[in-house]
This record gives C-alpha cells, structure tokens and sequence, in this order.
C-alpha cells in the first residue's frame, strides 16, 4: 500500500465529486448554446443540489425501507465506481478489488436498486420506468462487456489499470477494433446514461422517459442524491471512454508531477468530450422505445466485430 | 463397517448418518397423523442430521478417497461406496442446502394437505438419502438403485398434493422423463464397462476405450443426465413438476438433485473417462448455452412465481454444463490451469445456485400459504407484510442476478475469465467461437437480473394488487430460521470465494490434474484465479467500498443538512386516480421481452372486438418443443401401441398359438 496509491485513490474520489456536477453543467450548458437559448451558470448542478438537500424529503405513505435506502445505496455504488476507473492515475489502491467484470456488476447492481425503489412505490410511472430501466441495461449491458473484453485482450487483463497501461504505451495510431469499440462504446453509453437518442434528459411528464419515471417519486436529500449519482455515472462512462480510447495523459508512473499533470489533461478531454455530447444530442432525435433494441442491438454487434476483428488481426 | 466406533472413516460416518436419516422416516410412518411431532420434532431432527453430513464431508474434502463395500442387495452384487473429493464436494452442497430445508418444512407443512406428515417425512428423507448415495455409489448398479430411488421418492413428493389432476399429471411427465434419461444412463454404463462384464467404477476407470466407445458414452450420458438436469429439449418437466411440488421439495429438486445430475456427467466424463475429444467440450458448450438462453428468456416472461423459478433454474443448469463444456475443451487440448480455472467456475455455481434457488423457493413457499396465490398477477407489496421473506429473498435475488459481491458473481466472474482467455487453443476457429460466447453468457446474466427485477418486484415491492393480501401473516420462526441459514449460505459464498475455492481445489486436482487454489491462496483476501496483473477481485473490499460509501453519504448528509421526512400520498405526476392494479404486471413486464425474442415463443392472444361488453385480454405463450417434439413423438406412440394393440384378439387360443411361435423363434435362436 503505497502512499501514491492511496492519494492518487483520494484525488480521483474527490476530482470525481466535485466535477461530476460541473460536467453535467457543463454539457447544458452547450447544449443550450447549440440550440440558442441562454445557458444556465456552469455550478446551476451544485446550486440544485444544494435546494434540494435543504428541502424536507416527502416520502411515499407506504414507501419501505428498501425505497429510502436505495438513493445511498445508488450513490455509493457510482462513488465506489469512479474510484476504481483509473481517470487520473493507474495506480488506485482500490484497483485491485474490482476489475472491468465487477465495475460493470457495480453498474447493475445500482441499476437493480434504483429499479426495485421505483417499483415499490407502486405506481403507474415507477413500474414502467424500472421496466425500461431494464430493458435498457439487459441491452446495454452485453455490449458494455464486450467492449471491455475486446480491451481486456488487448492486455491480456481484465484490470482496468492493466487495460489502460497497456492502450497508453500502445502506438497513437489507434487500431481497427479499437474504433469498432469505441463506436459501440458511445452508443452503449448514450443509453446508460439516459440521453437522446434513447432518452431525454431535459423532459418530464413524456410517455416515452425512463430515467425521470424512476427517480419521480423522490424529493430532497433522497433526489439529490440520484442526481448527483446520475451525474457521478456520466464522469465514470466519460473517463472509462477517455481511458480506453485516448488514454494519454493519464498517469501509468508512480511520480507526483504526473499525477498534478494528469489533471489538467483530463479537464481539457472532458470539455471536448461535453461539448461534443451536447453536439451530438442536439442534432440527433429522440427515438422510440421499440427501437432502442435496435439500436442497442446494433451496439452490441458492433462490439462483437470489435472483438472479431481484434482476433482477426491480432491488434 | 467392521471395527469399533473409534476407527471409523468419514464412508462409515457419512452411511450411518444416512440410517438414521432412514431411522427417521420410518419413525415418520409410525407416528403417521401426529403432526406436531411429524413437523417440529422429526424434520429439524433431519436437519441436523444433514448439517453433519456437510460437516463430515467437508473434512473428508481433503483425504484420500475411501471405499467400502457393503454385501446387502443381491446375492452377487453387493453395494460398492467411494467418498473422493469430488463425492464430498456435492455432499457438502446437499447436506448444507437440506439443512436449511428440512428446518423450513418443520414451518412449512400444514395440517390436512394431502399426504399425511409421516408419509411426507418418510418420502423426504429417503429422497435426500438416495441424493448422499447416489454422489457415494461406486459400481454401476448401486447408482443406478439409488437414482431410481431418488426418481421414486421425489415422484411421490411432487405429487403430495395428489387430488389435484394438474399435479398428477406433472408428475407423470416427471416420471417419464426421468425414466427415459435412466436408460441413457444404463447404457452409458453398459459402454463403460468395454464388455469386461464388472460394472464397478474402478473397472471403468481402468478401461481404455477406443474414441468411438467414449463419445458414445459422453452422448448417452449427456442425454441421461441432461434429462435430470433439464437441458433443452429435456427440460419441459421442469416448469410442471417445480409448481406441482410442495415449496421445500421444490427447492431440494431445484437446487440439489438437478445437481446430482451435474454431478454424474461430471463423474461419467472426467473421473472414468480420462482423454476428453474437442468437440465434446464445443458440442457441451452450444447446448448449455441454448438451455441457458432459453431457460432466462422464458423466466422472464412466466407469470407464476414457481415457473418463473423453475426456468430460472434451467438457465443455471444451462450455464453449469457450458461450463463443463469449457472445461472439457480446455483438458482435451491439455491445457490444465484453464481447465481448472472453468472447473472452479462450475462448482462454485452449483454451490451458490443450491443456495440462492433454495431459498428462492422456500420463500414462494411463505408467500404462497400467506396468501393463497402462486400468480405473479395477484402478488404486490408483501414487503411490508412479511419483512423476514422480503429481505432475504432480496439477498437471493441479488445472488441470482449475478451481482457483486453475492455468490452468483463470483462464479460468473470465473467462467467469465475461463472465457476470455482462450488464445491458447490451437484452433482458430475455436479460439474465434469461445469469446463470442462470452458475448452470450454477457446477455444471459443481465437478462437474469431482469426476471430478477421483475419477480421480486412484482412480488414484494407495490401496493397489494388483492385485497386479501393485506391480511397475509409473516412466515413463522421455524420458516425464517431456514431462510436464514441459506441467506447466510448467499452471503458467505458472495465473501468468502478465496476460503471456498480452498476447498474446490482439491476436487480439481482430482478430476483435471490442477488447481487454482494455490494461486487463490496467495493473496489473502483477494481473488486471484491466474496471476494478479491479470484479473483480480475482492469481494470483501468491494462491500466495505459500498457499505463505507453509503455511510459516509448518509453520516455527511445528517450532519451537514435537517433529516426531516414528512410523509404524503404518492405523488405519480400528479394524476389523481391511482390504484393497485394501475401498476406495471408480471405481463408487462414480460411484454418487451415477448417483442424482442417474438420467433422463440408460440404465442396466442386473445383480444376483444370493440363492441365487446366485457372485454377480455389474454395472451398464452408456450414452448414450441411441446409442439415440434413432445406431441408428435406422443401420437406416434399411440400409433404404435394401436399397432400393437391388434395382436390383443382376447381369445385364449390365439395367445397359446403366440407362445408356441415364441417357444419355436426362440428354440431355432438358441440352436
């Protein structure tokens, strides 16, 4: 147990929390000024957060515990999740519990939870959103593992810090599979984290929404902390990208100027990468629920020619 | 059993826990009616004797094997026994399971349902004693008795409740499934032996069979133990017989018998055959995987809660013989640490699946008696009813959709890496076919955690789609006591993988010459199957990250912000008529899943016309085996049996003059 595991694992947690909210800011940002609105400030997030843990939390009359613990348990699973993708530096003292497979469990365990709390309620919108919910990460889910399996061979390792060693000393020139996984990546990570083409984020009270009918029932500190989980999960899929798909910059040695550089360089990806998510919703259309199997499907065919085509041509 | 008590080996101990386990049921039948006693004196009795089981096996695990041969049966063919690693493993795994069980039903059976508690209890404990003496059996013959047994004891225990004409006839399917795959099993063996006329395993073992012999023997034994174990096409009795049962039977047969079923392919295919051919592993490996994708696509659209476990379970069965498939592969190309490394993977399944099915089942048997329903359709909300039930039926479902840090994880983590590390094999072709499957074992497990979602949401979450379930009654002390022993059996095995695989290495080394257990073993807490720059997991690490978050997130909020709640009506986007039946149903839940793998159903809807005065809905969905294969196969039957019906001309002359050419045939054979 290194004193750089153990600060790099404490800098990637706290550079998580504190710029997941301001990423998400950060992409509403553009969005608003690619469609021609006046955007709101880049801390609005930390401003919402901050209403609504001041706020009492209205629960339902029979909400059971299940329902009220499910936030946390969310949370903590997306906290859990950031700490253990290497986004700043690849020696994480909490890298060796969890590898690629169990980052995508965490996914799906939290997905269970937030599903089960949006049944329990018992109403109309709860159960269809975790019905969709599910749908969406039965789909999603496959096609999230075969993109790290096609890396994970690359490196001969399901260690996500192995993984990303390996892609970073690889050559720049990025490799045929490489492209098939990113695509199928981008298109698995739209769905996950609720965002068009497969929902929209910035809608409520739409037949077609799956993430706003599961957290409908939630008020508070008990929202707050979904929104802040649903932020978390858009850092953790952005940096799980970054880190497989444009891995330089991220610190593979054990030096402290490595480390302080490895910030700036991750800022400077995550503007472009928000920028161009907020392109990307804005000249695409919300699809329907029928064809997101399609389009997931899609997805995870294309991450399965990834994995062909990396055993193909060995690279 | 000769000697004094002091020198007796594990054998000796394991045979006379089995007596007594006998000793049991006939004071069952003595004390037929008396259902106090029946229930609460003789089951937990059966219990502890289960528990000792486990715990004499578990330190039998490590020995050398041990025989003995008892002379009782016919004259000629006394009963040959061997407790090897392997044997004890599955013991462990049964006597566990049945311990928590067995206290269960001391709850669970009721008074005046069908057959009296003392025959109940007499047909319980002979079915988990067959269970023992089939994983003991070492001669052909003494297996063969005792599966027979097992088949006999739990057809008597699925048809309990025999008034019933649906149970009957579930449990004639049962029957005849079971014996069509005994004589599979026969022949298997009938092969093995290689005309040396001794049915002993240690003279099968000895045996060295041409590839033609032994591939005859893996397909027979494939389809025999396959139609125990539920492999498409064999699976159809599965889903009637689990319902028809009484819910701790259920639970035995889903969670250890289909496993002794396991345990005999595995004992045809790698103890007594020892030069395993590619493209039995390949063969296996297509064959689960379509078991398994067929089991959880079907789960996830059942709307009873015993049937949607029932094809639950023939997914997990599906993924235990690709397993073995992987494993099969891997030791026909010699590479020995991969083979152990899948070997792992599938006995760390059977483990954890015996535990979270168990206790899937026993907890449908609660709510079934405190509410007097079995549909998914008329279930809701029962978390607030029965607590007990709900939360360590969450544990199960947790474990059963795969998910850190439960049992369920762990082994689909391991086939996972079985999986993915497959650039050693020589060819090509397979070194393409075996990842892409990973891709499939990927969708398997998330469409598990779907029907997961849906049987436990639908279940326990919601409001009570019936009035009469706000009266449903927690489950009582004895119920809660055994779902309490398999929900601690969940978590140990979610935590506990490096001290469990400690145990799995022994019967690796046994039946494929290697082991990861030396490699596990070095790293203390965490998971280490191969190396540890390759993969790596720690469960225990992984909770205490989930559990210090959820607390840090919970203490900080406390302090730095009010906990006020106040509690009002849900609010549903404002809508102001909301009630119980307006909620998302086993259907709907089933309705994305029906629309998306649509060809693998045969499906029938009824849908009303729009002048309908009272409109009715329904949408049937069965299996298209029952029509491709079942019912052809059952009219050519009858076909057959008319033909032969003609020689029946009921005058007594005819049937002497069908002796006589007998007697002639058979005399002009003969010479």
């Amino acid at each position: 147990m290194s004193a750089h595991a153990v600060i790099s694992q404490v800098l990637a947690v706290v550079v998580a929390l504190a710029l997941a909210p301001l990423l998400s800011g950060w992409v509403n940002q553009c969005r608003a000024w690619l469609q021609n609105k006046s955007a709101p400030g880049l801390l609005q997030p930390f401003r919402l957060l901050h209403k609504l843990f001041n706020k009492d939390s209205v629960l339902a009359e029979h909400a059971s515990p299940l329902f009220r613990a499910s936030p946390y348990v969310v949370f903590g699973c997306m906290v859990l999740a950031c700490a253990i993708i290497p986004s700043l530096s690849t020696t994480l003292l909490l890298a060796p519990a969890a590898d690629a497979i169990a980052l995508v469990g965490l996914f799906a365990l939290a997905r269970v939870f937030i599903s089960l709390a949006a049944m329990d309620v018992g109403t109309a919108f709860g159960s269809l959103g975790a019905r969709r919910e599910m749908l969406v990460g039965f789909l999603a889910e496959p096609a999230l593992l075969i993109v790290l399996f096609t890396t994970a061979m690359i490196a001969s390792s399901t260690s996500l810090s192995a993984i990303v060693q390996t892609l970073s000393a690889g050559s720049p020139v990025i490799s045929p599979s490489l492209v098939f996984a990113g695509v199928a990546f981008t298109m698995v990570s739209l769905a996950e984290n609720a965002r068009v083409p497969v929902d929209n984020p910035a809608t409520h009270l739409e037949l077609t929404m799956i993430h706003e009918a599961l957290i409908l029932e939630y008020s508070g500190r008990h929202l707050a902390l979904l929104e802040w989980a649903a932020s978390l999960k858009l850092f953790a899929y952005s940096c799980i990208g970054l880190a497989l798909f444009f891995p330089w910059g991220i610190n593979v040695s054990d030096s402290p100027l490595g480390l302080l550089l490895a910030l700036p360089v991750l800022l400077g990806k995550l503007l472009i990468g928000g920028a161009l998510l907020a392109l990307l919703e804005t000249i695409s259309a919300k699809m329907r629920i029928f064809r997101v199997p399609e389009f997931l499907g899609t997805a995870f065919m294309i991450a399965v020619l990834a994995m062909l085509v990396h055993m193909l041509l060995g690279s | 059993m000769t000697g004094a008590v002091g020198a007796w080996q594990a054998i000796d101990w394991l045979l006379a826990l089995v007596g007594l386990w006998l000793l049991i049921g006939v004071a069952g039948l003595l004390a037929l009616r008396r259902f106090d006693f029946v229930a609460r004196v003789l089951f937990p009795l059966g219990g502890v004797v289960a528990l000792l089981v486990a715990v004499v096996a578990l330190a039998a695990i490590n020995a050398p094997a041990q025989s003995l041969v008892m002379a009782i049966g016919l004259p000629s063919l006394p009963f040959h026994f061997r407790l090897d690693a392997l044997a004890a493993f599955f013991l462990v795994v049964i006597g566990v399971t049945t311990a928590g069980v067995s206290v269960f039903a001391a709850g669970y059976f009721r008074q005046g349902e069908g057959t009296p508690p003392g025959l109940l209890c007499l047909e319980y404990h002979l079915f988990v004693a067959s269970m023992v003496l089939v994983v003991l059996a070492d001669d052909a013959y003494a297996f063969m008795v005792m599966w027979e047994t097992m088949a006999l004891s739990s057809f008597f225990l699925v048809t309990a409740n025999h008034r019933i004409p649906e149970i009957r006839s579930a449990g004639y399917l049962y029957l005849l499934i079971a014996h069509v795959g005994a004589i599979g099993i026969l022949l298997c063996f009938g092969v093995l032996q290689a005309n040396t006329g001794d049915y002993t395993f240690a003279n099968m073992r000895l045996q060295e069979l041409t590839p033609f012999a032994s591939s005859l023997a893996v397909l027979l034994a494939l389809f025999g133990f396959g139609a125990k174990a539920g492999l498409v096409p064999l699976h159809v009795w599965l889903p009637e017989a689990h319902p028809a049962a009484p819910s701790p039977v259920s639970a035995l047969m889903s969670a250890v018998m289909l496993k002794t079923a396991v345990y005999g392919f595995l004992r045809v295919s790698l103890d007594l055959l020892h030069t395993p051919i590619w493209w039995w592993g390949v063969l296996l490996l297509l064959i689960g995987l379509l078991t398994a994708l067929f089991g959880v696509v079907f789960a996830a659209v059942q709307t009873d809660m015993k049937r949607l476990l029932a094809y639950s379970s023939i997914e997990n069965i599906g993924l235990l013989f690709a397993g073995i498939g992987l494993t099969l592969l891997f030791s026909a190309y010699d590479m020995k640490p991969m083979a152990a490394l899948a070997l792992t993977a599938v006995l760390y399944h059977v483990a954890s699946h015996a535990m979270f099915k168990s206790l899937l089942f026993v907890a449908t048997g609660s709510v079934m008696h405190a509410t007097a329903e079995r549909s998914l359709g008329k279930l809701g909300g029962l978390i607030r009813f029965m607590p007990w039930v709900a939360w360590l039926s969450l544990l199960a479902v947790l474990a059963s959709a795969g998910l850190p840090p439960f049992g369920g994880f762990v082994s689909e983590w391991l086939l996972l890496q079985g999986f993915l590390f497959t650039p050693q094999l020589p060819s090509s072709i397979l070194q393409m076919l075996v990842p892409t499957m990973a891709a499939l074992i990927a969708l398997i497990s998330a469409l598990s955690g779907y029907t997961m979602v849906k049987f436990f949401g639908v279940v326990f979450l919601g409001q009570p789609r019936e009035r009469k379930l706000h009266d449903a009654h927690p489950a009582g002390w004895w119920e809660r006591a055994g779902m309490l022993w398999l929900g601690l059996g969940c978590i140990a095995l979610g935590l506990l993988p490096v001290q469990v695989i400690g145990y799995i290495d022994a019967v690796t080394q046994q039946l494929v010459a290697a082991g990861i257990g030396a490699s596990v073993a070095e790293h203390g807490w965490l998971l280490v199957p191969v190396a540890l720059e390759r993969a790596s997991y720690g469960p225990a690490v992984f909770l205490l990250g989930v559990l210090l978050c959820f607390a840090l997130a919970y203490l900080l909020v406390r302090a730095l912000y009010h906990g006020r709640v106040r509690r009002a009506p849900p609010w549903d986007c404002g809508f102001p008529l909301q009630d119980a039946r307006m909620q998302d149903t086993a259907e709907g839940f089933g309705q994305p899943i029906r629309h998306i793998f649509g060809p693998a159903f045969r499906m029938q809807r009824v849908l009303p016309s729009p002048f309908d005065r009272e409109p009715k809905y329904a949408v049937t969905v069965t299996d298209h085996f029952w029509h491709w294969l079942y019912l052809p196969v059952a009219a050519l039957t009858e076909r057959v049996a008319r033909l032969v019906g003609r020689l029946q001309q009921g005058r007594i002359s005819i049937y002497l003059l069908y002796s006589f050419v007998t007697l002639i045939v058979t005399l002009l054979l003969v010479h």
